[in-house]
């Protein structure tokens, strides 16, 4: 071996272990700031959140670090069990209401000529863009005892009714804060969907009714999926709307998991209920998943 | 085909629907009388009101305060894990809790910083909000910058690596300059989050301190008066500017690429 060859093959090798070096500090000064981020704030405050449920309550506020089941025990209680079923029913009703609205809205949307389909997208998603407080509160103006809705119905003599503070005024403000979230994956759905498919079942003499059951639907489950676990998600854990349009009591478990926290001061319960919550949406997006993947 | 006639009618109430309360929220902030329900007259005295209306300019001054700062860190962390997770790691975990402040409910984010804060004996205030919106915030500008780096060209970045370019050097001179236009969507993004953002505010917000949605969510509990008819006007009218004005944006670079 020659001095220039030996050299050669010795800064090589020097070069490979500063390249692996400076791979390993890219590493470092890419991801390490962010980690270090999303570890101080975020994992360690779920961690924190999963290990309060088995603790008990200290006696004002706080908790006392002894190991106890009562939390869970508690959850079962009728009394909180009914919470956390009846906002899976309103969040359900929902959903339902959302997917049949806006699916016939996704399906125009998608055939609209490409100028209209621009603008149709962008109403579409205008209201969401705006405050969300300021949205439940347009509510409250039309269906309020002396509210606009009851005014006109007034006129052609119906009413008054007793519209604002219940579950149809709660349902009401989740369609309506999240329907751009169901209209949007449908869309991009629909609009994926070769249109030949629909005239070749046409073409063999299925009825509009059978096509869209057997060809339309089935080929944009994905979005109907996407669409209903984004509707869902927000409205099962939603606080603002049951407390402003609902009437102010606890009605759904994000109202009673807001109150564990702020006024109760049992933050071990509270812990508990949002671990509940957070179960519910996990079982949610493993079924999406197993979806996803029959499809 | 034939048109699907019958299908209009769901469309056409869907946007009904939609706007109907938007136009009488407008409309009533114009009323000259005291009442949210009945029109009488025009006037613009609850602009007027709104104007004068201390607690909500404070609010505006909080929102833009933790807006900005909120902004500022997670363009800056999120652009940096974007590259990281793109560039220099395989990792699925990792992608997975990188999305994580995106898709968890901002009900159990929100509870999880307060105790958090607590546990650590951190003062609430400005700067608990400011923290707490930079966790999302990142996610969503990790993302969009994520989605900008798929599409981006990584010959150029081979390149500066094979003339001897260090993966920093590289960064700055080639990676950056291609990301440009996603980092400011992304940056958009997160401020556009953090202004309308209420529920995490709400548990790390001190009651001294509230930020402009914590304000309006106050007064709209005390009761309905046109004067936040008048502050959702405004509120409206901003978002609806900066929508369109996004969008024409990205219609704009879409034809210039």
């Amino acid at each position: 071996m020659t001095r220039s060859t030996r050299s050669a093959v010795v800064s090589g090798a020097a070069a490979k272990t500063r390249s692996r070096r400076s791979r390993a500090s890219a590493r470092l000064v890419f991801l390490g700031p962010g980690l270090a981020y999303l570890v101080a704030f975020l994992l360690i405050p779920l961690a924190l959140l999963l290990s309060y449920t088995v603790f008990r309550r200290g006696r004002f506020g706080g908790v006392v670090y002894e190991v106890t089941g009562e939390n869970f025990t508690r959850l079962l209680d009728p009394l909180y069990l009914d919470v956390v079923l009846g906002s899976l029913k309103l969040a359900t009703i929902a959903t339902v209401i959302a997917l049949l609205a806006g699916y016939p809205t996704a399906y125009l949307i998608a055939r609209l000529p490409r100028r209209w389909k621009t603008v149709a997208l962008v109403a579409i998603v205008l209201p969401f863009w705006t405050n969300f407080l300021v949205r439940v509160y347009a509510w409250i103006v039309l269906l309020s005892g002396p509210g606009l809705l009851n005014g006109a119905l007034g006129k052609i003599g119906l009413g008054p009714y007793e519209l604002l503070y219940g579950q149809g005024a709660i349902v009401t403000g989740l369609v309506y804060s999240y329907l751009p979230l169901m209209v949007l994956p449908l869309y991009a759905a629909i609009e994926k969907l070769d249109p030949q498919l629909r005239e070749a079942s046409a073409n063999l003499g299925a009825s509009p009714v059978r096509t869209f059951f057997s060809v339309t639907l089935p080929l944009t489950r994905s979005g109907v999926v996407t669409g209903c676990l984004f509707v869902f998600v927000p409205s099962f854990g939603n606080f603002i709307v049951p407390e402003l349009l609902g009437g102010g009591r606890s009605i759904m478990v994000g109202n009673l998991i807001r109150d564990q926290f702020l006024k109760a001061r049992d933050w071990p319960f509270g812990s508990t209920l949002a671990l509940a919550l957070l179960a519910v949406l996990i079982v949610l997006l493993l079924l999406q998943a197993w979806s996803a993947r029959r499809a | 085909m034939r048109k699907p006639r019958l299908l209009y009618v769901p469309f056409w109430a869907t946007y009904l629907f939609l706007y109907a309360p938007i136009v009488v929220l407008v409309g009533m902030s114009f009323n000259s009388g005291g009442s949210p329900y009945s029109f009488d007259g025009f006037s613009l005295k609850w602009y007027g009101e709104l104007a004068g209306n201390a607690d909500i300019r404070q609010g505006l001054v909080n929102t833009l305060i933790v807006a900005v700062g909120a902004t500022v860190l997670s363009t800056v962390l999120g652009t940096l894990l974007a590259v990281g997770m793109a560039r220099h790691s395989r990792s699925k975990a990792l992608d997975a809790i990188g999305v994580l402040p995106a898709v968890l409910p901002d009900l159990v984010l929100g509870i999880g910083l307060l105790m958090f804060y607590v546990w650590v004996k951190m003062e609430l205030g400005l700067r608990s909000v400011l923290l707490a919106h930079a966790v999302f915030g990142m996610a969503f500008v990790a993302a969009v910058v994520r989605t900008r780096l798929a599409h981006a060209d990584t010959s150029l970045e081979e390149a500066s690596r094979d003339l001897g370019a260090t993966p920093v050097t590289t960064f700055f001179r080639i990676t950056l300059p291609q990301l440009a236009p996603g980092i400011a969507a992304g940056a958009l993004l997160a401020f556009t989050l953090s202004v309308d953002e209420f529920v995490i505010a709400f548990f790390t917000s001190a009651p001294t301190e509230p930020t402009l949605p914590i304000v309006i969510y106050s007064m709209v509990r005390f009761g309905v008066t046109p004067e936040i008819n008048a502050l959702a006007t405004v509120l409206l009218a901003v978002s609806f500017t900066v929508v369109i004005a996004a969008q024409r944006m990205t219609r704009l670079t879409e034809s210039l690429s």
